[in-house]
């Protein structure tokens, strides 16, 4: 019965060190989405509008790339560890790759940071999903690629471990945990093809004067085809928080062990073959593979709905076990005074709702009416911007103690600050949603526009703008006092009265699965082949049609030459005299 | 494998879902005849709008009683033509292509809404039943001028609608 820095010091820091590494990302993610609301609502603009895009490509990379990823290696390398009860087999090497992410990182915020300083001849507003032919900086690719490469290495750390692990313990099923870090890691290694096709072969020499041309829509296609899998790769380290800590927390256990492992299995076939569905209103790829991806979407909701399940029971199983009753009376049993505890209740209530506005995005036709508007940023504020973020927080709120070896500095505000996030998250995403469907658009600094209004039928673009404001700033508020509450926890006083760092069996346990639930082998051959039915037609049609590398078209290096902010100027007198 | 009875009514119900929704928009797709933008233009040269019949004048023109055939070049960080005019109660065929980078063609409101990408001509066929105006958005990231891009679609009363000559 020990914290987990007693067992594995070592570990521990390094788990550590990828904590404060996201955490950093979401400071500056945080200051940076305060200042976007306050900007495309019109109420304070202490920026240019033509620095708007710098802010939301740093926001997209460090919110997404840097704070969920960081994050979630130490998650699983705490999950890997304690799961296999064994210290990672080379803590060089384990330093390593969290020292190439880092470097990675750096190499990629110098080319977005560059962007607000004109005198530097360097940026990188391309955004989060860098559309070629808007072309960054060759150091934002590179960046990338270490950090993928990075995430790699940690991958094969984990594996590594099994394998020790598996030579020690022939016959025994491997634990869920770690069952749910291989089989994530196995979806991430297939999902980051894509992108590293997409910039070692194409956007990188094209950068660097290589080639002339890409081809605009392979690139983006083959960014898609990362960019789905990659929300799964941000998702399931919650997943794994609420199917082993939640229940805990709730005072229970896990209801089955291998439902669980059938929704991991399901997330590591389905999550790739998908990514078209994000290019359903895109030319140049038919009805029929467009189809094919919304089949397979629809299909992706079953693991989800499924966990739904699994952790509610678990919850309740947890409250009975404290003395709840009745059909609904239970849930009053449930410690909602523990910050981990509510944090992630309310993200996964929180992932409900994201899971609904999901569906519509994925239906192919009622996509049309919302593609690209508000509405699809509201959608992942709820998913990636709660589910995931809500869950690391809470989490946080353990796993820093057991790596640290210190109280949390305070337990009061740490629920105040999980509550204002829910809250916040529903005024700014409720808001979001409205917005989009009279089609205000997203990442846009200005959608205020010259020649028109946007009707509301309900209320008014001034109200809805109001909640997004007021959202943004609760949100902002949240992750200031989280911030703070890691910060004072980490000059804490150690103490010797942590909970030990222990994951409860479940209910249902490892002996009630399958053993074919547990062959690797057989789950990545079927995934792939999955992503080759899935993929190799729309991309041969692609290619076919516009060539490897396009059928022609200038690159658009996104720096403000003195040609752009002169036809910019023009166009404003333009508009004026009109 | 042990699965709870309410966990099995669960799965059941799960699917069923799955299944109606993949229905709906089935529905949607073949009974109402929502289409797909799609692979049906062939790819084109962006930088050579201006040798292509036609985008090299962007323009609206009559194909047909109650058809109408619509250009439009999307560029940073303009439509062309703006605004665009059409009558009411006619099948309009948007051709949409950029000239530069990735932009979209978004009418405000309603579910006119395609990605246009540099190479590649994206085309849907609309009827707008009532006159009216309506704003057009690049809701795309296209560059620093983004949210500058705007233009009007004008629905004319169906007897009032005349195309003048050389409109561009």
């Amino acid at each position: 019965m020990s914290a987990y820095i007693d067992d594995f010091p070592e570990e521990a820091a390094v788990i550590r060190a990828a904590f404060w590494s996201s955490f950093v990302a979401l400071a500056i993610g945080a200051f940076f989405g305060l200042i976007q609301t306050l900007h495309r609502t019109d109420i304070v603009r202490i920026f240019d509008s033509t620095d708007y895009y710098t802010i939301l490509t740093a926001h997209g990379v460090f919110m997404v790339i840097t704070f969920t990823i960081f994050f979630l290696v130490g998650v699983f390398t705490w999950a890997v560890t304690t799961s296999l009860d064994r210290g990672v087999e080379s803590l060089r090497f384990t330093w390593s790759w969290y020292l190439l992410m880092s470097l990675g990182t750096v190499f990629t915020a110098i080319p977005i940071l560059a962007g607000f300083v004109d005198s530097i001849d360097m940026s990188a507003d391309v955004l989060f999903t860098f559309y070629a032919p808007l072309q960054a900086h060759p150091l934002f690719y590179i960046g990338l690629t270490m950090f993928v490469i990075g995430t790699w290495l940690a991958g094969a750390d984990w594996f590594r471990s099994w394998w020790a692990w598996k030579s020690e313990n022939p016959s025994e099923r491997i634990p869920l945990p770690t069952f749910m870090v291989l089989t994530t890691m196995i979806m991430w290694y297939i999902a980051t093809l894509g992108i590293a096709v997409s910039i070692l072969a194409f956007l990188l020499p094209w950068s660097l004067g290589l080639v002339e041309t890409v081809n605009p829509l392979l690139t983006r296609t083959l960014f898609w085809y990362f960019g789905h899998p990659v929300v799964y790769f941000w998702l399931m380290p919650a997943y794994l928080m609420w199917y082993t800590l939640l229940p805990k927390f709730a005072g229970g256990r896990l209801f089955s062990d291998p439902l669980a492992r059938v929704v991991f299995v399901l997330f590591l076939l389905l999550s790739t073959p998908v990514g078209i569905h994000h290019q359903y209103l895109d030319p140049g790829i038919s009805e029929g593979f467009k189809f094919i991806a919304m089949t397979n979407t629809m299909f992706l909701l079953l693991p989800s709905l499924l966990t739904a399940f699994t952790v509610v029971a678990s919850i309740e199983h947890g409250a009975r076990q404290r003395g709840g009753e009745g059909y609904f009376a239970w849930l009053g049993a449930l410690p909602w005074r523990e910050p981990a505890f509510t944090g992630m209740a309310l993200a996964g209530l929180m992932f409900a709702a994201g899971g609904f506005s999901g569906m519509i995005n994925a239906g192919m036709n009622i996509n049309y009416l919302i593609h690209n508007t508000l509405w699809v940023p509201g959608h992942f504020h709820l998913t990636v911007g709660t589910a995931v973020a809500l869950t690391f927080m809470a989490g946080a709120y353990w796993l820093m103690p057991q790596v640290t070896g210190k109280p949390l500095a305070s337990k009061p505000i740490a629920l105040f600050q999980t509550v204002l996030w829910f809250v916040g998250m529903t005024f700014m995403s409720n808001a979001m949603h409205r917005a989009g469907l009279l089609g205000i658009p997203r990442r846009t600094a200005e959608p205020q526009y010259e020649g028109f209004e946007f009707q509301a039928a309900v209320g008014s673009v001034a109200e809805l703008d109001a909640q997004v404001a007021i959202g943004g700033t609760l949100l902002f508020v949240s992750a200031v006092l989280f911030l703070w509450n890691m910060l004072i926890t980490s000059f804490n006083r150690p103490t010797e009265t942590l909970p030990s760092n222990v994951i409860p069996e479940p209910l249902s346990g490892s002996d009630d699965s399958p053993a074919v639930l547990d062959n690797l082998k057989l789950w990545t051959l079927i995934a792939i082949v999955l992503v080759v039915l899935a993929y190799s037609l729309p991309l041969a049609s692609i290619v076919d049609r516009g060539g490897l590398f396009g059928p022609g078209g200038d690159a658009f290096p996104v720096r403000l030459s003195p040609t752009l902010v002169a036809q910019l100027l023009v166009d404003t007198v333009q508009e004026g005299l009109r | 494998m042990n699965i709870h009875t309410y966990e099995k009514l669960w799965l059941v119900g799960a699917m069923l879902l799955i299944v109606g929704f993949i229905a709906t928009v089935t529905y949607g797709a073949v009974g109402v005849g929502v289409t797909m933008i799609d692979d049906s233009e062939e790819t084109i040269d962006p930088t050579q709008l201006d040798e292509d019949e036609r985008f090299s004048e962007p323009r609206v023109e009559q194909v047909g009683e109650n058809e109408y055939d619509v250009y439009v070049v999307a560029r940073q960080f303009m439509f062309q033509p703006d605004p665009i005019e059409v009558p009411a109660g006619s099948d309009v065929t948007f051709y949409v292509t950029s000239a530069d980078v990735i932009h979209s063609f978004s009418v405000a409101g309603t579910n006119v809404n395609t990605m246009v990408i540099p190479g590649e001509v994206s085309t849907m066929t609309v009827e707008f039943d009532e006159p009216g105006e309506y704003g057009i958005v690049c809701n795309e990231y296209c560059g620093s001028g983004h949210h500058a891009m705007e233009a009007m679609l004008i629905v004319q009363p169906e007897d009032e609608f005349e195309l003048e000559e050389g409109e561009n």
